[in-house]
């Protein structure tokens, strides 16, 4: 094999063998992180329960399944975050990145993408006992299995892309975070991870269908959690192409004026 | 007393220098508060009361739980973040050779003033919050701000003992997203958890009661924990962390040892 695709093989594997390493270190942070989900999960049992068993189609067996393929998500979710930049260029060490000779995203989407297989393996016995103590009543169809596995890679290359938008307004100014904190907060109510779309008032579904979020989290989830048509989830596979393409385009753009504006440490 | 004020007006002389930094706390303030109303307004588009709680209610809760995570981020996890590295490089030998008491020293060394924002912004909810609901008795003003100052000794001993544990385990970088996952329970009232994790945030974990009960004793909720209790396990909670600590403190051999 020889290409792009071999680099991603070999740099994705590079990538699992350190992630390994760190088996502990994963632990704790997922534990962390599960805290979320599982206090979501909770608040709506409850208004599902007071509302007689169920809240906007959801009862509290598919709130479980819904929360802990959550978690799943959130950690396709974690890819290279944009005070990285601050970091690589405070240091200096965009520069080196610079006279690599692939786009520098390759290596953050490759890095990331092998430790995702670490993150899939170590997450398998939590889903387990996850799924033991809240009992969740999934929605397995081969179609909404087959897109989910597609549909998760979709949300990470997505994030991926938006993120690193976000990342190269660092360089025109060295405060990204401001912005940072605001496209987390919009992907937080808009995107299904404070509670699934269905359950937002109708104009804040309005809004979500403007953005990305929702691709990166709520269809993944509702492919295998709530009743959806065959075509119904193609379609939303094909959304997710055409947000990668959006996002591609920009960084395209965005991403060839950044480099003529950046002056690295020792240039 | 003296020393721990000198050290709180150095920190805040420093901080001043870097007067951006306000605004962009300012920011995540504003971020962080609007989306927790937007996740109360989701949940109250729904039903009236979660576990008896109304929304005005549940607004003082909110409040009660932004204050707090303000006096963490300020005050605790600085200085537990920083304390984390001293053990594991071994520097910690600086501060235990100084003629004063290394406990409070080591709580009080770094503060990052900005992130006192939450202060403010949580008191102001708590007010708004009070408002909506009707006001307020004043006798219960307070048994609230006896809750308070318990519900803070009660996140600062369990932050510290977390990291004391340090002293054994050495490497724990990811506590910080360990302590703010499991702090995020507390933005609920305590009672909607199911049995095996509400005793678990009272006891264990004792982040639940921490906001629960100030905010209960505010709104003149009846309360499952009440007021002494809270003192009681507040002033246990020290005492365990001080224990710690001597342990820890015989555990640690220094860097040059």
């Amino acid at each position: 094999m020889t290409g792009l695709p071999a680099f991603y093989l070999a740099a994705a594997r590079q990538s699992v063998i350190q992630r390994f390493s760190y088996r502990a270190s994963n632990y704790l942070f997922m534990a962390g992180m599960l805290a979320e989900p599982v206090i979501y999960l909770i608040v709506w049992s409850t208004v599902a329960r007071a509302q007689g068993g169920s809240v906007g189609g959801y009862t509290p067996g598919s709130l479980a399944a819904y929360y802990i393929v959550w978690t799943l998500v959130r950690n396709m979710n974690v890819v290279y975050a944009p005070a990285g930049f601050e970091h690589r260029i405070a240091t200096g060490r965009m520069s080196g990145r610079l006279l690599l000779p692939l786009h520098p995203i390759h290596y953050d989407l490759a890095g990331f993408g092998g430790a995702k297989v670490v993150w899939i393996a170590q997450w398998v016995p939590v889903a387990a006992v996850l799924v033991l103590v809240f009992r969740p009543e999934f929605h397995f169809t081969v179609v909404g299995v087959l897109v989910f596995l597609v549909a998760i890679w979709g949300a990470f290359v997505i994030r991926s892309l938006f993120l690193w938008l976000i990342g190269l307004v660092t360089f025109w100014t060295t405060r990204a975070s401001a912005l940072f904190e605001l496209y987390l907060v919009l992907e937080l109510l808009l995107s299904g991870r404070l509670v699934p779309i269905t359950l937002l008032p109708q104009w804040m579904q309005n809004a979500a269908a403007w953005f990305p979020f929702e691709w990166t989290f709520g269809f993944p989830i509702d492919a295998v959690v709530t009743p959806r048509s065959p075509s119904v989830l193609l379609t939303g596979l094909g959304v997710q192409a055409l947000w990668v393409g959006i996002g591609s385009l920009l960084l395209a753009v965005v991403w060839r004026r950044a480099v003529r504006r950046y002056t690295g440490v020792g240039a | 007393m003296k020393l721990a004020l000198l050290y709180l007006r150095v920190q805040l002389l420093n901080e001043l220098q870097y007067r951006a930094n306000f605004l962009l706390r300012l920011v995540h303030s504003v971020l962080a508060l609007g989306s927790g109303l937007v996740a109360l307004a989701l949940v109250f588009g729904q039903v009236n009361r979660l576990d008896g709680w109304d929304a005005h209610q549940l607004l003082v809760l909110m409040g009660v739980y932004t204050m707090l995570n303000g006096v963490v981020q300020m005050l605790v996890m600085p200085n537990a973040l920083q304390l984390l590295v001293e053990i594991e490089e071994g520097t910690l030998d600086l501060v235990l050779l100084k003629p004063v008491d290394a406990q409070l020293a080591v709580s009080l060394r770094a503060t990052q003033v900005w992130q006192g924002l939450d202060i403010l912004t949580g008191a102001g909810t708590v007010v708004v919050g009070l408002v909506l609901a009707g006001g307020v008795q004043p006798a219960a003003v307070p048994a609230f701000l006896i809750a308070l100052v318990c519900g803070g000794v009660l996140v600062y001993s369990f932050l510290m003992s977390l990291t004391i544990s340090a002293f054994w385990f050495v490497k724990l970088d990811n506590i910080g997203e360990l302590f703010g996952g499991i702090f995020q329970a507390a933005r609920w009232p305590v009672g909607i958890y199911p049995g095996w994790l509400r005793i678990g945030l009272t006891f264990l974990v004792p982040v639940g009661v921490a906001v629960t009960v100030p905010a209960e004793v505010l709104t003149g909720k009846p309360s499952g924990f009440g007021l002494l209790a809270l003192a009681v396990l507040a002033a246990a909670a020290l005492a365990v962390t001080r224990v710690l600590w001597r342990r820890g403190l015989r555990h640690y051999s220094g860097a040059s040892a």
